[in-house]
C-alpha cells in the first residue's frame, strides 16, 4: 500500500508567502498522478513537500499507512528525480545507480550487481563506466531513474522530468515514461507546468493555482468539463473560448445570437443572470455559409497549424465593442481572413461558468469520444 | 542574408576565423611585438623586485656577510656552510617543527577547518545574522596586525587579560605557558576570514539538487559532505589550502605577541630569520635560511598543484 494521503496541508514560507493553503489530496497506490499549474502556484513545493525536503507549516502526510509528516526525506522512502537529474558528476553510472543502496550499506557486490540489473531494464548497460557528463541529455534522465528505481521505493516523485530535453527527444521520453510507470506500478507524483505533458501522461491531474487545487480529475475530465475559468484557461493547447453571456429564459444571449441553454444546466440558471459561456475550438465547427445556432463573426487571423488550422473571428460582445472567438478547422477548409465565419458548438460539448465556476447538472450528458491529435498537442 | 560573424574569442573547436586586416597568429591580433610590448612594464618590475632580491639572497646566503664589523665590509664566500650550519643547527630544527605546527594547527585545521565549518553552517541563510557574522569575521581580517596583535596581547595579559576575566584564572599566564597555543589560535581567529569567504563561494556552487538527492537516499551530514560537497569543491579546497599553508609559513605576525618566546618556544622560522638576520647580525646565515625556506615553499606548492592536477585529468 503506497497511497498518499494530504490533510490541510499548509506551507509558509519564512517570508510570508503562503505556497500550499488547506490542501486536501489522495493519490490511490500505483497512480500515475500530476500537479499541473503556472510557475508559483505551489506545485514544487507541493511535491517538496511530500518528499521531505520542505517541512509542512500544518497539517499532516501520510504514505501508505505510515504518517510521515515530520520524518527527514530519507526515512519516507521516497525517491525523487529533479530536474537536473542531479547525477554525481565524479561518480561512474554505476556508482550514481548504486548510490542510495551505498547509503543503506549494501554491499558492494550486491549493488553493483542491483545496479548493472537496473541499469539493463533501462537500456544502460553500455553505459556503466561512464560519467554523467559523457551522457546526452535523455540517457542522463535514465540514469535518474535508475537511481531512483535502484532501492524500490514506495512513491516515485518526479519534477519537471521532461523539461529539460528538446522537443523531439521529450515525446520519447514521455512514451518511455508512461510505460516504465505502468510497468513498475509504483505511484507516481510528477510536477509540470505543460499542460500536455499532464493529459499525455497522467490518470489523474490536480490543476493548481496560488496554493490551493483548483480542480481534480482525469484528463478526459479536466479537459473536457474544467471546473472553473481559470482551468478552461490554463488546460488545452488552446485556451477555451470564454464569452460573456446572459441568461434569457431557454436562452442565452451570447456575441449577438441567441444560443440555447445547453441541456444538463437547463433550470439552474437565472432569468436575467450574468454568465460566461465557454467552448473549446476543438469543439466548434466552422461552417462558410450561415447555419442556424452558430456565432458568427469575421475572421481575422488563421494559423496553420499542421493537420488544421486555429481561425480567430471576431464576434460582438455586447455593448463593449467585440471578442474573439477561436475555432480550429480541418486542413483544406480554412477560410481567408476578412470572410464572415459561422461557428456552432457540438451538442453536450458546452459549459456554463457563474462567478468563475461550472454550472453543474444533475448528470454529466453522456458525451462521443473526443477528437484525437489535438489536445495532446503542445 | 544573414551574415555569421564570430569574434576572434569565440572560435569553437579549434577552427580558427578569417581575420582579414590583421594577419597576427594571436587572438588579439596585437602579434609578438606589440604583445611583448604590453609585457615589459611587469616583467621589469617583477625583475627589480623580485628577481634580483632573490638572486642576491642567494649570493649572500653563500657569504659570510654580517650586518656589522670586519664581515660587513669584506664579506668572504664561504661555500655552503651556512646551509650545513644550518641543517645542523638544533634551533633551526625546532623552529621548522614549531613552524609544521603552527601551519597546521592555525591554518589547515584552524582556518580552513573553521572557515568551512562556518560557511557551511551559514550556507542556506540569509539576512541579519548571516551579515553580523561575516562582518565580524572580516573585520578580524582587514585590522593591521599590529593592532590585532596589541588587542590579543591585552586579551591574554596575565594580570589584567580579558580572558582571565572571563574563565575566572586570575593569573594564569596563557602566553608564557602556552605560546604556542595562543600564536595558532590568534592565527586562527585572525586569517579564518579568507577561507570562510572562499568556502562560502564554493558551496554556493554545489547544486542544491544533488544534496537533496543524497538527503533523499538518507545521507548524515557527514555523508553529504563527502559524496557531494568535497568532491564538488575539491579545486577550491586545495586552492585554499596551498595559499593559507603558504601565507601562514611566511607568517611574521606571531613576533608582535610573543617575540618568539619564552626560551624559543614560539620562534618560527619567520621570527627565526628575523632574529638570526637582523638582531644577531648575520645576515649571511640568515640569507640561507630564507632560502631553504623558500625551498619549502616550492615543494609545499608543488604537493598541492600535484593533486590539483591529478584532479583535472580524473
Amino acid at each position: 500500500m503506497s497511497a498518499i494521503t494530504l490533510r490541510e496541508l499548509t506551507k509558509v514560507y519564512p517570508n510570508g508567502v503562503r505556497a500550499l493553503d488547506a490542501l486536501d489530496l489522495e493519490i490511490a497506490d500505483g497512480e500515475f498522478f500530476a500537479l499541473l499549474g503556472p510557475s508559483g502556484c505551489g506545485k514544487t513545493t507541493l511535491l517538496r513537500t511530500i518528499a521531505g525536503l520542505e517541512l509542512a507549516s500544518a497539517g499532516s502526510v501520510r504514505i501508505g499507512d505510515r504518517a510521515v509528516t515530520n520524518l527527514p526525506p530519507g526515512q519516507r522512502d521516497v525517491a525523487m528525480v529533479f530536474q537536473d537529474y542531479a547525477l554525481f558528476p565524479h561518480m561512474t553510472v554505476r556508482d550514481n545507480i548504486a548510490y542510495p543502496l551505498r547509503i543503506k550499506k549494501v554491499g558492494r557486490a550486491a549493488r553493483h550487481d542491483k545496479a548493472a540489473g537496473t541499469a539493463e531494464e533501462l537500456g544502460l548497460s553500455a553505459l556503466l563506466d561512464r560519467r554523467p557528463g559523457q551522457l546526452s541529455g535523455g540517457q542522463q534522465q535514465r540514469v535518474a531513474l535508475a537511481r531512483a528505481m535502484a532501492c524500490h521505493p514506495q512513491v516515485f516523485l518526479l519534477d519537471e522530468p521532461l523539461s529539460n530535453l528538446d522537443a523531439r527527444l521529450r515525446l520519447e521520453a514521455r512514451t518511455f515514461l508512461k510505460r516504465l510507470q505502468r510497468e513498475l506500478g509504483v505511484t507516481t507524483v510528477f510536477v509540470t507546468h505543460d499542460q500536455a505533458e499532464a493529459l499525455a501522461l497522467a490518470d489523474r491531474i490536480a490543476v493548481m493555482e496560488g496554493g490551493r487545487i483548483r480542480q481534480v480529475g482525469t484528463p478526459t475530465e479536466v479537459f473536457r468539463r474544467p471546473a472553473n475559468t481559470f482551468v478552461a484557461g490554463f488546460i488545452g493547447s488552446t485556451p477555451m473560448n470564454l464569452v460573456p453571456a446572459r441568461v434569457h429564459g431557454d436562452e442565452l444571449a451570447v456575441a449577438g445570437v441567441r444560443l440555447p441553454v445547453p441541456e444538463d444546466v437547463r433550470g439552474r440558471l437565472t432569468d436575467g443572470e450574468q454568465v460566461v459561456y465557454g467552448v473549446r475550438p476543438e469543439y466548434l465547427d466552422h461552417s462558410p455559409e450561415p447555419v442556424p445556432d452558430a456565432l458568427t463573426g469575421q475572421v481575422v487571423v488563421v494559423e496553420n497549424l499542421g493537420s488544421f488550422s486555429l481561425v480567430s473571428l471576431d464576434v460582438p460582445a455586447g455593448d463593449d465593442g467585440a471578442t474573439s472567438v477561436q475555432v480550429v478547422v480541418p486542413e483544406g477548409r480554412e477560410p481567408a481572413p476578412g470572410d464572415t465565419g459561422w461557428v456552432v458548438p457540438r451538442p453536450g460539448r458546452t459549459l456554463v461558468y457563474r462567478d468563475g465556476e461550472l454550472v453543474t447538472g444533475a448528470a454529466a450528458p453522456p458525451v462521443p469520444a473526443p477528437r484525437t491529435g489535438v489536445a495532446a498537442d503542445a | 542574408m544573414v551574415r555569421v560573424t564570430s569574434r576572434p574569442d569565440e572560435t569553437v573547436g579549434g577552427a580558427r576565423p578569417a581575420t582579414g586586416a590583421s594577419p597576427a597568429p594571436d587572438a588579439a591580433g596585437l602579434g609578438r611585438a606589440r604583445a611583448a610590448g604590453f609585457l615589459v612594464p611587469s616583467m621589469v618590475l617583477i625583475l627589480l623586485f623580485l628577481v634580483v632580491p632573490a638572486a642576491w639572497t642567494i649570493y649572500l646566503g653563500v657569504t659570510n656577510y654580517r650586518l656589522t664589523g670586519l664581515a660587513a665590509a669584506h664579506p668572504e664566500v664561504v661555500g655552503l656552510d651556512n646551509y650545513t650550519k644550518a641543517l645542523t643547527d638544533e634551533r633551526f630544527r625546532t623552529s621548522l617543527l614549531l613552524t609544521l605546527q603552527f601551519v597546521l594547527g592555525s591554518a589547515v585545521l584552524g582556518q580552513a577547518g573553521l572557515g568551512f565549518a562556518i560557511a557551511f553552517a551559514l550556507r542556506d541563510r540569509r539576512g541579519p545574522l548571516r551579515r553580523v557574522v561575516e562582518a565580524f569575521i572580516l573585520l578580524s581580517w582587514i585590522l593591521p596586525s599590529s593592532v590585532v596583535a596589541f588587542l590579543w596581547i591585552a586579551l591574554l595579559d596575565r594580570d589584567a587579560g580579558t580572558l582571565n576575566a572571563l574563565l575566572g584564572t586570575p593569573g594564569m599566564a596563557w602566553l608564557l605557558d602556552h605560546p604556542m597555543l595562543s600564536i595558532i589560535v590568534f592565527n586562527t581567529w585572525r586569517g579564518t576570514a579568507f577561507s570562510m569567504m572562499l568556502y562560502a563561494a564554493a558551496l554556493e556552487n554545489v547544486p542544491r539538487s544533488h544534496l537533496e538527492t543524497a538527503r533523499l537516499a538518507g545521507a548524515s551530514t557527514w555523508q553529504q559532505l563527502r559524496d557531494v560537497v568535497f568532491p564538488r569543491i575539491r579545486g577550491h579546497v586545495l586552492t585554499n589550502l596551498l595559499l593559507i599553508s603558504l601565507w601562514t609559513f611566511n607568517d611574521f605576525t606571531p613576533f608582535l605577541i610573543t617575540a618568539g618566546g619564552p626560551e624559543q618556544r614560539s620562534e618560527i622560522l619567520a621570527v627565526y630569520v628575523y632574529k638570526v638576520a637582523l638582531s644577531g647580525g648575520e645576515l649571511g646565515f640568515g640569507a640561507a635560511i630564507s632560502f631553504i625556506m623558500l625551498l619549502i615553499n616550492l615543494v609545499i606548492a608543488l604537493i598541492y598543484l600535484r593533486m590539483l592536477g591529478r584532479r583535472e585529468r580524473a
